[in-house]
């Protein structure tokens, strides 16, 4: 029994850079898990994709520029995401492709592009980290950044709660009321933007959608009552944290697929519990 | 009173709405029919503001407060949202993004969910409900929303009868309280029961005026209308 009890808390008793990403993770998935409901309620859950791979270009390149400084890496990012976004919308409009056809290209051109320009410079910044994550990474201005994000996120989404979701049920209504929807809209893909910059250093950029997309799609299948799969989204995704962040450390596995598959290790169960309920 | 002056809507390099020059008062109960693709929810699009006519123009004379009722298969039945939740959106007028509900504005949800048939059913879920309560619930909103301007895209398909009757008996409640109601409407013998004004649409106004004197076998023919003759 001790031992077990040891084996579940030592490793954030006795280091810090382990409570570090243990909070880290914490702070992050208390406004991911929310947008990543909303994301697949309005069947976006590909443009989560294309903006969380379109940016790891960004972060590449300002590596390549500036070095290792966080907050130009996250700036990168985030601007590599939203032009990814515009891209693939513009090209969607102006040819026969459909939008997730030129979603999936636009990101996988992103994902190719940023590790040649990573592996220009090489040796310097560990690929796999970037991709997968390192708690390691995760030092205290990154902690705060993290911290910040999911507080303004949050009080953000307090705000445009309800025209965000009248606006999914149905947007007709909106516009006939003569709201400004695209607004909300934007303000809304900004914020899982946010996230997701904010989320890499423990995640890694591949890792970052999978804490934001998975925990929801699992609460969506246990509950058809939106504040539950709210709820439920995120105290799967605190679980999903906590318990791969431990494994993570036990068997020296990369933290960001750890987590993601501990998550996906609830998603897998939810799906027979449904299946089971008939 | 809407005008609509020399109005086209093209999509696709074919016209919906070809040079529509209408006026409609206010206060009145309007039935649209006519053919598919005859431009009827591109018509009420285009008053809601969904829609941009591509040319000439359409006005009114107050300022538009109006409620738009979509076509029920545009909507995601399986969203997770009660039948209150629904209803209460009808309020956003009043309360907009950040107030919350107040007790007399929840009495008016309540009575509004009775009055369409729905007490019993505020916390059920959206897919639960039928294709006729669905409606019942859609009305529900509409009445809490409290419009000046009602605007219905094909309320009754896929509605079972008695809701109908009930509906339109709301229709014709909200009417005589001053509404301006036009609703897009396929059974032309419910056209001739409910509703006082007919408007013919084929793409341009085929005829408009007073039920008994617009359905007439010759217009309707004008209008290629096969459904409904009966």
């Amino acid at each position: 029994m001790n031992n077990i009890f040891l084996w579940c808390f030592s490793p954030f008793v006795e280091y810090l850079f382990m409570r570090r990403a243990l909070v880290a993770c914490m702070a992050i998935v208390l406004s991911s898990a929310p947008l990543g409901v909303i994301l697949i309620q309005r069947r976006l859950s590909l443009m989560g994709e294309a903006l969380s791979h379109g940016t790891l270009p960004g972060i590449a390149i300002a590596y390549l520029v500036v070095g290792m400084w966080l907050p130009a890496l996250t700036l990168g990012g985030a601007l590599a995401g939203l032009c990814v976004v515009m891209f693939s919308h513009f090209i969607a409009k102006r040819t026969i492709l459909e939008e997730d056809a030129s979603f999936s290209s636009f990101y996988m051109i992103a994902l190719a592009l940023g590790v040649l320009i990573l592996s220009l410079k090489e040796g310097s910044i560990r690929l796999v980290h970037l991709l997968f994550g390192s708690v390691l990474a995760v030092d205290a201005p990154s902690l705060l950044f993290m911290a910040l994000v999911s507080t303004v996120t949050i009080l953000i989404l307090m705000v445009i709660y309800r025209p965000l979701i009248y606006e999914c049920f149905d947007p007709q209504f909106m516009q006939s009321l003569r709201l400004p929807s695209g607004v909300y809209n934007f303000i809304f893909l900004s914020l899982v933007v946010a996230n997701l910059v904010a989320a890499y250093q423990a995640l890694g950029t591949l890792m970052a959608l999978g804490i934001m997309m998975v925990p929801a799609v699992t609460a969506r299948l246990l509950s058809k009552r939106l504040t539950h799969i709210f709820l439920a989204s995120i105290i799967l995704a605190l679980l999903a944290s906590y318990v791969g962040l431990v494994f993570s450390y036990h068997f020296n596995w990369p933290s960001g697929p750890t987590i993601i598959l501990v998550a996906g290790c609830f998603y897998i169960l939810a799906i027979l519990y449904t299946l089971g309920r008939g | 009173m809407l005008l609509f002056s020399h109005l086209s809507h093209i999509y696709q390099q074919t016209y919906a709405l070809k040079d529509l020059n209408l006026h409609l008062p206010q206060h009145t109960l309007t039935a649209i029919i006519g053919p598919n693709g005859a431009g009827k929810s591109t018509f009420l699009k285009i008053i809601a503001g969904l829609l941009k006519p591509t040319q000439g123009h359409f006005s009114c004379q107050s300022k538009l407060n109006l409620a738009y009722l979509p076509q029920q298969s545009s909507l995601d039945k399986t969203f997770p949202l009660t039948v209150k939740d629904v209803v209460a959106m009808g309020l956003w007028p009043q309360i907009g993004m950040i107030q919350s509900v107040t007790s007399s504005q929840n009495r008016a949800l309540e009575q509004a969910i009775q009055t369409v048939g729905l007490k019993g059913l505020e916390h059920h879920n959206l897919h639960t409900l039928s294709g006729g309560q669905f409606q019942r619930l859609l009305f529900a909103r509409m009445m809490v929303q409290d419009a000046d301007i009602l605007l219905l895209d094909e309320p009754f398909a896929a509605v079972d009868e008695p809701t109908t009757t009930d509906l339109l008996g709301l229709l014709k409640q909200w009417h005589h309280q001053g509404k301006t109601i036009l609703a897009v409407m396929h059974n032309v013998n419910l056209v001739r029961q409910y509703f006082p004004h007919t408007l013919i649409l084929a793409k341009e106004v085929v005829a408009y005026g007073p039920t008994a004197s617009v359905l007439t076998r010759d217009s309707l023919l004008r209008a290629h209308l096969r459904e409904g003759l009966g």
